[in-house]
């Protein structure tokens, strides 16, 4: 149930709200509980045709030969469509806003590049002819050798999956092979940490699994354009998309939408809009176009699988002192959002955390599996399970409460990140305060005592540190882009070995799983840490005024927060929230 | 295009059966109409039977029948079945167990078929028409281990003798989604206690093979002994005799192979799942 | 293939029409009736939203054939509601959010309503039951648990 807590930032938030914390009823609630709601299936046309398309059962295969003919005698089959029947047979749902190059084909033409991609269209009077002229079509494959790990498919002589993007990866402005942020020095940083600390996590693929399967409805109006019946979660998207590929002028097509049963983000990539438009040009009727339950299973994108490395180096005070993320966001076969989700991965490091040095590169890299697409904060919540289990993994290893070391290393207001901008509205300690009291988990009374309002933007925390440049004056190109996990540490620094297998790693095929889980073992130093939140001088001094957050200091009455630093450039960009927040902090 | 027969009387319909090799009798549709929707049956011909034997019941006495059209929600509406509502219910949802019969269940391919895995367990006979003659009654085991083959004719019934105490019958599903998902494993028990002693041990498993299966190694393990915890212990350790399980979308091998002896031992010591 | 005639009733109307002989009683209803309260999720009977009443069992529509509803009653949700006032069910639905998408929501009523029809006072444990065959993958289970129990106890707001 929801709570308001008016004791937390209370000076921030207008009493006086209309909706927020009152029960007010839903205007399409009626329609749904009537049955009356009319999602994109639920439209009657005389004479509709059914599309149904035929999908590769390679991974990854040349086409040699095609043969529709037995599909086009079958009965009540209308139309049969190929990849040369597609105006514009190559797109990229990006390419609406200039970002990426076209390189997925509605209907696979030379070659097909996972497993399940479509290839011929049939258009047929019922579904069930639909689906009968389906095994008649006849194509001739030439496998070809498949890669679908995401660190081996950029490595050199790997199999090319995508042609537009031959390196495997998503190239970034047609220059770059990855997203790259760098803040300060992070090598440094681990060279002065008591502890460093590398893992490896594997997410996998996850899939929407909308209750109502991806679909569309098109048809002819009587003024030459036609109505489109859409399960989009971006109406306006799907029908720049459609326009583009079907190749007519957006004007000519009436999207109805909106109403859509279960998107998640599985409704975004326009699978069908495309085809059922074109099928409605090319026969004169109604075509409609959904996916069966296997289909939305197996070729409706999901949630790519990212593959995350977080190096981290500790101090034994249980602050973070450098933190490096090398990440690889599986496309599949081709973009579609992927490219997004890394820009959203690189904005999102290094977690809700003020860090003195980080760095990340953030790659998308190309394999022979299902494209994968937006889902739920995707390029975000995959980095922080893999943030929040290193976490726990850091807290352990500096024999620190995990609850406790979130709020001694959590953002202040003023703190500036790696992304250049001081942080505001921060509330990560507070949520951290309340989630401990409702699981009563008992906290210090200086973690009680810590405040989002307090510490912030003290001294270094401020400040944006001198990016480290290499020898040729980069910012820290990799040599490869899939180097070793572990890298020759400085003398005097101890490394926590990463686990023999990191903790949710699974076989993929499931056969091998482990026997058993292996479980992280901290080395303890040999000297008993010193107690945490002492304001002992920090043995770490990047820049020369490193400041821990006045909060821990065993002080009473706590200090006044100093004054929040001026950010040293002008802000740029809308002040997030203001419509809420009104005039509030920063 | 698939074709429609609809038959008053279970000997056409065998006789259909017989004599088209593409026949398939439809029954609740669970499963057929599945293959249908999905496009892999476009070609044949569907039978149909409204013969009101299929869905007979006989349930009073020592010998237990039940039609091959009888339904799960028929199942769990007859008091004298009481031993088996645990089995009809892990079938599906109310709106399954009101289409899928008995007879269909034989025919679920793994990780389904949970109430057959119950008959397995009571040593049931699979009643069996071909063409137009009578019926043949033959096991429930060599019937299952025959079935890919095909050709054995019509299911009209399945015949079972009531257990004499029915809480020596046990019958468990592991899911991981609750209240209602695809089997992980089932598992049924018949342990008839003789003067404190089991007497012919019947347990079988589902999931844990491409059949449903009997689990040979606990019967031998536990008959002629009080079920205690030697006794247990031992089913336990044989546990996994003969079994195949699969990986498949529902859970792995190794992870089928891991759960089922705990289970096993739970329901023997009559804990909780 | 030469279709067939069938009738039955619908939500109370006598309906006549032809079908394909494999059709399923889902199509049957929303292509060839016009009824689009049942929906098509799976096809496979796992997701419960095309569960409709026939000789008032809920069953799943998709895995029906439609010739073996010759003469029945089916009733779905399009009909739940009489005339201009709402079904307790109904109204619950709206007063405790139990719909998010709402594509669940036609499937959730049906399954509810076969429930109340036999047993009107059940525990949480039976409506949980008897809606487990009902997927709803905004996962509002605990709503439509409370909504439905609200409708059994007669203490949601009937509507005009």
């Amino acid at each position: 149930m929801l709570e308001l807590r008016k004791d937390l930032f209370a000076d921030e938030r207008d009493d006086n709200l209309n909706v927020v914390g009152k029960g007010v009823q839903r205007q399409d609630m009626p329609g749904h509980v009537t049955a009356r709601t009319r999602f994109f299936d639920d439209h009657a046309f005389d004479g509709m045709l059914h599309l149904k398309v035929v999908r590769s059962p390679h991974h990854h295969a040349r086409i040699r030969a095609i043969d529709t003919s037995a599909a086009e005698r079958a009965p009540g089959v209308k139309r049969v469509l190929r990849g040369a029947d597609v105006p514009v047979n190559k797109n990229t749902l990006l390419s609406l806003i200039n970002f990426g190059k076209d390189d997925e084909p509605s209907l696979a033409v030379s070659k097909v590049s996972y497993k399940g991609e479509p290839v011929v269209a049939i258009l047929a009077d019922s579904e069930a002819q639909a689906l009968a002229a389906r095994k008649l079509v006849r194509i001739d494959y030439d496998p070809l050798p498949a890669v679908f790990d995401v660190e081996e498919t950029l490595k050199p002589g790997a199999p090319v999956v995508n042609e537009t993007y031959p390196g495997n990866y998503f190239e970034y402005h047609e220059r770059f092979d990855h997203q790259k942020l760098r803040f300060g020095d992070v090598e440094r940083g681990f060279a002065g940490a008591d502890i460093v600390m590398e893992h490896r996590y594997q997410m996998s693929p996850i899939e929407h699994a909308p209750t109502e399967t991806n679909g569309s409805i098109a048809a002819p109006e009587q003024n030459g354009r036609y109505v489109v019946h859409s399960c989009a979660q971006g109406l306006f998207f799907a029908l720049g998309t459609t326009a583009k590929i079907v190749d007519v002028e957006s004007n000519m097509l009436h999207f109805i939408g909106g109403t859509v049963g279960g998107g998640f983000g599985g409704k975004v990539d326009s699978l069908t809009e495309p085809l059922a438009v074109l099928g409605a040009m090319l026969t004169g009727r109604p075509v409609r176009f959904v996916l069966d339950r296997e289909e939305e299973m197996l070729y409706g994108s999901p949630r790519g699988a990212e593959r995350i490395y977080v190096k981290d180096g500790l101090m034994r005070d249980g602050r973070i002192v450098a933190r490096h993320i090398r990440s690889y966001f599986d496309a599949g076969a081709y973009t579609r959002l992927s490219s997004y989700a890394a820009i959203k991965c690189t904005a999102h490091v290094p977690g809700p955390y003020w860090i003195p040095n980080v760095a990340s590169d953030i790659y998308v890299s190309y394999t022979n599996r299902c494209p994968s697409t937006a889902m739920r904060g995707f390029g975000v919540t995959a980095v922080d399970f893999a943030l929040e289990v290193q976490m726990d993994r850091l807290a352990e290893a500096a024999s620190m409460d995990p609850m406790e070391f979130r709020i001694l290393n959590a953002y202040r207001d003023g703190d500036m990140k790696p992304h250049r901008r001081a942080a505001k509205n921060t509330a990560l300690v507070e949520c951290v305060q309340v989630a401990a009291e409702k699981a009563n988990w008992p906290l210090s009374e200086q973690a009680k005592r810590a405040s989002s309002l307090l510490g912030g933007g003290a001294g270094d925390r401020a400040q944006i540190p001198a990016t480290q440049l290499d020898a040729r004056g980069q910012i820290g190109r990799p040599d490869t882009r899939s180097g070793p996990v572990t890298q020759v540490l400085p003398a005097g620094t101890s490394r926590i070995a990463p686990s023999k297998q990191p903790v949710m790693e699974g076989a993929r095929d499931g056969r091998a799983a482990p026997t058993q889980v292996p479980r992280y073992e901290p080395q303890r130093p040999a000297a008993p840490p010193p107690p945490a939140y002492q304001p002992a001088p920090p043995p770490y001094q990047p820049g020369g005024s490193y400041s821990p957050p006045p909060a821990y200091q065993p002080a009473s009455p706590p200090p006044a927060p100093p004054p929040p630093a001026a950010p040293a450039q002008p802000q740029h960009g809308a002040v997030r929230f203001s419509s809420v927040f009104g005039t509030r902090r920063r | 295009m698939l074709d429609l027969r609809t038959c008053a009387s279970l000997s056409e319909a065998a006789g259909i059966l017989s004599g088209d090799r593409q026949a398939l009798l439809i029954g609740g549709g669970t499963l057929v109409m599945r293959d249908v929707n999905e496009g892999r049956l476009t070609e044949g011909t569907l039978v149909r039977v409204t013969d009101p034997a299929l869905r007979q019941m006989s349930t009073g006495g020592a010998r237990i029948e039940l039609g091959a059209g009888v339904t799960m929600a028929a199942v769990l509406a007859n008091r004298d079945l009481a031993f088996l509502h645990a089995a009809a219910r892990a079938i599906g949802g109310p709106a399954v167990r009101t289409m899928a019969t008995i007879g269909g269940n034989l025919f679920a391919g793994a990780p389904y078929g949970d109430f057959t895995v119950a008959l397995l367990a009571l040593d049931a006979q699979v009643v069996l028409q071909s063409g137009y003659g009578s019926g043949r009654a033959v096991p429930l085991e060599d019937f299952l281990s025959a079935r890919e083959r095909g050709g054995q004719g019509l299911v009209t019934a399945v015949q079972f003798a009531r257990p004499q105490n029915p809480a020596e019958f046990h019958f468990r599903k592991i899911s991981r989604v609750k209240p209602k998902g695809i089997s992980v494993l089932s598992i049924a028990a018949h342990l008839p206690l003789s003067g404190g002693r089991i007497t012919q041990a019947r347990v079988a498993y589902g999931a844990m093979a491409p059949l449903p299966i009997r689990a040979r190694g606990v019967e031998r393990a536990l008959d002629g002994k009080p079920l205690d915890q030697s006794a247990i212990q031992a089913a336990k350790q044989a546990a996994l005799e003969g079994c195949r399980p699969a990986t498949d979308a529902i859970a792995s091998e190794w992870y089928r192979r891991e759960i089922l002896p705990v289970h096993l031992g739970r329901l023997l010591a009559g804990e909780p799942r | 293939m030469a279709k067939l005639p069938i009738q039955f009733r619908l939500n109370g109307s006598d309906r006549a029409t032809f079908v394909d002989p494999a059709s399923n009683l889902l199509d049957t209803l929303r292509r060839g009736l016009g009824d689009f309260g049942p929906k098509y999720g799976c096809g496979q009977g796992t997701c419960g939203v095309c569960t409709v009443l026939v000789d008032g069992e809920p069953q799943l529509a998709c895995l029906t054939l439609a010739v073996s509803c010759e003469g029945r009653q089916i009733e779905t949700a399009s009909g739940m509601a009489d005339g201009p006032h709402l079904h307790p069910l109904q109204d619950a639905f709206m007063d405790h959010f139990a719909a998010q998408c709402g594509f669940c929501t036609p499937g959730m009523l049906t399954a509810a309503r076969a429930l109340l029809a036999k047993n009107p006072q059940p525990s949480r444990e039976e409506v949980v039951e008897a809606i487990s065959g009902n997927i709803c993958r905004c996962t509002g289970y605990e709503p439509i648990i409370a909504a439905i129990l609200a409708a059994a106890s007669g203490t949601s707001v009937r509507r005009a």
